[in-house]
């Protein structure tokens, strides 16, 4: 029987609380909702997925969590304190090209020690530690542009947990990356929150994806979101590969897909930012 | 032959054909001026042929009044362009940053930019008691627009979830301008400054040749008046290398504040 992490009774930080939470966005007459009444809680340490079609709100609740926007109704608290605005305490990794281009690596890494006035050689030390974590050592140097997608989002993960925080928010982190790359990724990313347990939430629409990484996973509605089942996984860690071809792994998948299944005249929506509407971003 | 490349990539004998060109155009003006070439719309007959031209620049870099002149205008361009650099930037990121600012700041400036600075001439002599500080503000007028909208645009079109970023990793306003607005818009702000050297060069010696005294634009407009024709071409050579001279220096300058555009380090 394998030992989850979440499990070591240590981990005591990282509590997240959704309560009866609505979250409207868009302008005037342009107001829509975006989730409606999504109440769960998620244990410090636990590994949540959220999965749920394009537009369902799953970014703009995770854009919530990370204090990006606000809640229209209800409560959304990490370890009992209210969320208000963004913080170190909730890193957030979107799904490409948020490194700073102008900075090198290192420095992309160091940034949030920076702003807590960590001294310059401490917070590069800590800063290529972290990068050995990830499996970016020898890449201090170079500017994101010089690195691979896959690369690159080792670099963000690396950006967040260097601030210690409280919980990681992924905003469909791999969504660019090659099949081949984004599988590889998802074993970085189990081996990393092994290494350093954080309770993490990770919003994809790759069913997949959410299975095999995931504790929990939380799947929601159409437009707008509310939670429609909530999954806890039977599977063992350390996962690995051939997980996905086993028979449990099969059906649970064919049931998510049958709970996602689109009525036959819904049309796609517009995906959905954390910062709010993705119209009024890049 | 082909197989020939230089530094840079491009085959030797592409730069033997630039090179052919040029000294080509040289001869065809050597000919056409000492022909007296009258094409009838226009004619050669006060043109002076190169020659003439080389022996002038070399009498005139040996006086020392090509020392004076280039100073001057050295000195005009850096007072005016400095201001408008320094003033330009402001406004831009106050007016990109801030509601209230574009507001104040916006409508006032988008009247008067349409106004060639050339045309400020006449006012800007009546408004300053010396012809030295009316020139100065003519560049300062030349260079300040271009400058504050690219320096807007640049603002403006920080990418948002770089700013989110910042703030999930603890930045403040403050630092977040300093570490992620000002590199962000730094592209669109040199080419801004670019532009702006450009314009506060054209609108400088303008400028000089009505109101000057000393200065490069003075000196060409004087040997106009004074019938010195190949002094005119050594007058116009000279700002074009000033030209050149500057904004080389902007892109170098630019390309050792943004290394991450052309990185080459590390690798």
């Amino acid at each position: 029987m394998n030992v989850r992490v979440s499990d070591i009774p240590t981990q005591t930080v990282g509590r997240i609380d959704v309560g009866q939470v609505s979250i409207s966005l868009g302008e005037g007459a342009e107001t829509f909702e975006a989730v409606r009444g999504l109440d769960f809680t998620v244990a410090p340490g636990e590994l949540i997925s959220i999965l749920g079609p394009s537009g369902c709100g799953k970014s703009t609740l995770l854009g919530a969590l990370a204090g990006h926007l606000h809640v229209t109704q209800g409560r959304l608290a990490v370890d009992d304190q209210p969320i208000l605005r963004p913080s170190p305490d909730r890193g957030i990794v979107f799904q490409q090209h948020t490194l700073f281009p102008w900075k090198r690596v290192r420095d992309n890494v160091a940034f949030g020690p920076k702003m807590r006035g960590i001294a310059k050689a401490e917070r590069r030390h800590a800063a290529d530690e972290i990068l050995r974590l990830v499996g970016l050592e020898g890449f201090e140097h170079f500017y994101p542009s010089q690195l691979s997608g896959g690369m690159q989002q080792r670099v963000e993960i690396a950006r967040v947990l260097i601030n210690q925080p409280r919980v990681l928010l992924m905003d469909e982190p791999f969504g660019a990356l090659d099949a081949q790359t984004r599988s590889l990724m998802q074993e970085v990313l189990l081996d990393i929150w092994t290494k350093i347990p954080t309770t993490t939430v990770f919003v994809t629409h790759d069913i997949e994806e959410a299975l095999f990484l995931a504790d929990r996973i939380i799947v929601m509605s159409a437009r707008p979101g509310r939670v429609i089942e909530d999954i806890r996984l039977p599977f063992a860690r350390p996962r690995h590969s051939e997980l996905v071809t086993e028979s449990e792994f099969v059906r649970l998948k064919r049931h998510v897909l049958n709970l996602l299944r689109r009525p036959a005249n819904g049309l796609p929506l517009p995906r959905l930012s954390p910062l709010g509407t993705a119209s009024s971003q890049v | 032959m082909a197989s020939q490349r230089s530094a840079d990539g491009r085959p030797a004998w592409r730069w033997l054909v630039r090179g052919f060109s040029i000294v080509g155009c040289i001869a065809l003006w050597q000919l056409a001026s000492s022909l007296h070439l009258n094409l009838g719309v226009m004619t050669f007959r006060n043109v002076p042929p190169p020659t003439e031209v080389v022996q002038s620049a070399i009498v005139l870099m040996k006086s020392p009044k090509l020392l004076a002149h280039v100073t001057s205008s050295l000195w005009r361009v850096f007072a005016g362009y400095g201001a408008g650099v320094v003033i330009g930037i402001a406004f831009g990121f106050a007016i990109g940053r801030s509601r209230a600012a574009s507001d104040i700041l916006l409508p006032p400036l988008e009247l008067l930019r349409p106004i060639p600075a050339v045309a400020w001439i006449p006012l800007s002599i009546l408004i300053f008691p010396s012809s030295e500080l009316s020139m100065i503000f003519i560049t300062f007028i030349g260079a300040l627009f271009p400058i504050i909208l690219n320096t807007v645009h640049g603002v403006v079109n920080i990418d948002r979830r770089l700013v989110a970023s910042a703030q999930s990793l603890g930045g403040t306003p403050a630092t977040i301008l300093w570490e992620i607005v000002l590199p962000g818009a730094a592209p669109s702000i040199v080419t801004g400054l670019a532009i702006g050297m450009g314009t506060s060069w054209f609108c400088l010696v303008t400028a000089e040749m009505i109101s000057g005294q000393f200065g490069i634009g003075y000196y060409t407009w004087e040997a106009y008046t004074l019938q010195n024709y190949a002094d005119i071409i050594v007058g116009m050579l000279v700002i074009g290398l000033l030209g050149m001279g500057s904004s080389w220096l902007l892109t170098t300058l630019g390309q050792y504040l943004m290394p991450w555009r052309h990185p080459t380090v590390a690798r």
